[in-house]
């Protein structure tokens, strides 16, 4: 007699009286390929945990946010937000679609330059932009905006030694009717801070107010928020028209639109909730059209959308190291991606599934990231199927800040690939190696010889 | 190894415990490994037995047993073993 097909024996415990009103699925589905290329091919050949970006995704996405803006508004220009990612592929990807660079460090300033961005078309944000950074953006003829008085006191001391006037705008921040109120960024709108900063830089000859910038938070929920900024940089626009009759060429909206991404405490799926691109550039467009703003002097409207337009196409794979029983029963599942990796579990509930599955059943298990350390949590409580040493996982909407805020600890850094418009993958970071880490630590001489 | 005496396990798999109230929902292959307890098989003799109706090699089979029994002891519907 043939045998049966074997599973391994699942007991579960029912839990009744507490059904999900919103009658959410719970059924797994595995991913298997990434555009169409194998994921066990992929860890095969680049090694396990791996980072992979979809050109083609990143390529779609930018175009529906344009799309998006560009039938409501004409003039609209995006401006890549670096510190979102700025492995130099992803952001030429974006520069080739027709984005701008959005930095906000000298570090960053440098990598536009390089990757071949004309200062004109970068925006300086953020609070720390040191002397040289400064000069070196008036030369360039970038788009400083400017964070604080210090910063602007900055400026008129820079400027006159570069011979050339500053192109600037400054950040302004505002209540918009949600919590929390970003202040620390800029100055405030309702207690007149951004009308003195302008009344300062308007008779200033050595720079030129040429836009007006706002970030009101990230992850923001609320188009209508976006209204609400839009109309008090359109009020402060008409006020300039009307005291300097100067015309400002740009209002930045700066980003902040949620990704897919479910918030960490969310009943319900970031997916489900998420605003579209629609829904953000018609509370936006609409507000701008219906200003007070001169007609023939409708300045280009800024965006520099990160989140938004990258998480969808990065993911992260990886896989099983071990599974384990908690005290309590709840299974434990030990994967190679940690938190290092994946900074941003730190406040997502990540979607995270297996290459293939076995097996229907699932357990509620706790899955832990593979760093000698408590808060190594990848998931707190998840339904997941049970799976083995070696199976593999992988982890959706991981492209933004995972590959520029992740941490160099106890491991190397895994390699980046990207898989293009053609279905090529490509290494567009290598992984680090006990070289590249150890070539920059210095040891004095006195330490050099070690006797044990 | 003995399965607490009035647990109740229906033809489908749906476990019932009247000690505790809790229902529980068991697999195919978890059904057969509660029946083979309660019939006071050891280990080795469910293990015998379920590799003779499934393709399953002893050293996992030996691994997923371990965690199951892992499970019902914590669920507590074994017998606590006479010392």
């Amino acid at each position: 007699m043939e045998k049966l097909k074997f599973e391994r024996p699942v007991i579960n415990h029912i839990n009744a009286g507490v059904p999900d009103k919103f009658g959410m699925g719970t059924a797994i589905q595995p991913i298997s390929h990434i555009d169409d290329i194998s994921v066990e091919d992929l860890l095969n050949e680049y090694g396990s945990p791996l980072y992979v970006l979809s050109e083609k995704t990143i390529r779609e996405t930018y175009r529906e946010a344009l799309s998006a803006f560009k039938t409501r508004y004409p003039k609209v220009q995006f401006a890549w937000s670096y510190k979102t990612n700025y492995l130099n592929a992803v952001c030429n990807i974006f520069h080739q679609e027709g984005s701008w660079a959005e930095v906000v460090s000298g570090f960053e300033f440098e990598k536009a330059l390089a990757n071949g961005v004309p200062g004109s078309k970068i925006i300086f944000n953020g609070p720390d932009k040191s002397n040289e950074d400064l000069e070196r953006a008036i030369q360039h003829g970038s788009l400083i905006h400017i964070d604080h008085f210090d910063e602007l006191y900055e400026i008129m001391a820079v400027a006159p030694k570069t011979g050339k006037k500053a192109k600037v705008a400054i950040r302004v921040n505002m209540d918009t009717g949600i919590y929390p109120h970003w202040d620390r960024f800029g100055f405030n709108y309702e207690n007149g801070e951004a009308w003195t900063a302008i009344n300062k830089i308007m008779p200033n000859p050595d720079m030129e107010l040429i836009g007006l910038h706002t970030h009101i938070g990230t992850y923001i929920m609320t188009p209508n928020a976006y209204a609400v900024a839009t109309s008090k940089l359109a009020a402060l626009t008409v006020r300039i028209q009307m005291k300097y009759n100067h015309h400002l060429k740009y209002l930045d909206l700066g980003g902040g639109f949620a990704s897919k991404n479910t918030l960490k405490g969310a009943y319900l799926p970031g997916s489900d909730t998420c605003p579209s691109f629609d829904d953000y550039a018609e509370a936006i467009t609409g507000a701008l059209i219906n200003s007070d703003i001169q007609y023939e002097h409708m300045p280009t409207l800024f965006l520099e959308t990160g989140r938004a337009l990258i998480d969808e196409a990065g993911y992260l794979l990886g896989s099983v190291l071990a599974n384990k029983r908690l005290l309590d029963g709840r299974r434990s599942l030990i994967i190679d991606i940690g938190v290092n990796n994946l900074f941003t579990s730190f406040w997502y509930e990540h979607h995270i599934v297996p290459a293939r599955i076995k097996q229907r059943d699932t357990e509620d298990t706790t899955i832990y990231g593979p760093l000698c350390m408590n808060i190594d949590v990848i998931r707190q409580a998840i339904q997941f199927p049970v799976l083995e040493k070696g199976d593999r996982v992988v982890i959706k909407r991981i492209g933004a800040y995972n590959m520029t805020q992740w941490l160099q600890f106890i491991t190397y850094r895994p390699n980046v690939v990207l898989i293009d418009a053609e279905g090529k993958t490509h290494i567009i970071r290598e992984n680090e190696t006990h070289e590249s880490m150890n070539a920059l630590d210095r040891i004095p001489q006195h330490l050099k010889e070690i006797q044990l | 190894m003995k399965i607490k005496k009035n647990i109740a396990v229906s033809e489908n798999g749906f476990l019932f415990d009247p000690n505790s109230g809790e229902s529980y929902s068991l697999n195919k292959t978890g059904q057969l490994i509660v029946k083979l307890i309660s019939e006071g098989k050891t280990e080795s003799e469910i293990i015998e037995v379920v590799k003779e109706k499934y393709e399953v090699e002893t050293t996992s089979l030996q691994r997923y047993l371990d965690d199951f029994i892992m499970m019902l002891q914590q669920m507590n519907l074994l017998e606590k073993e006479e010392d």
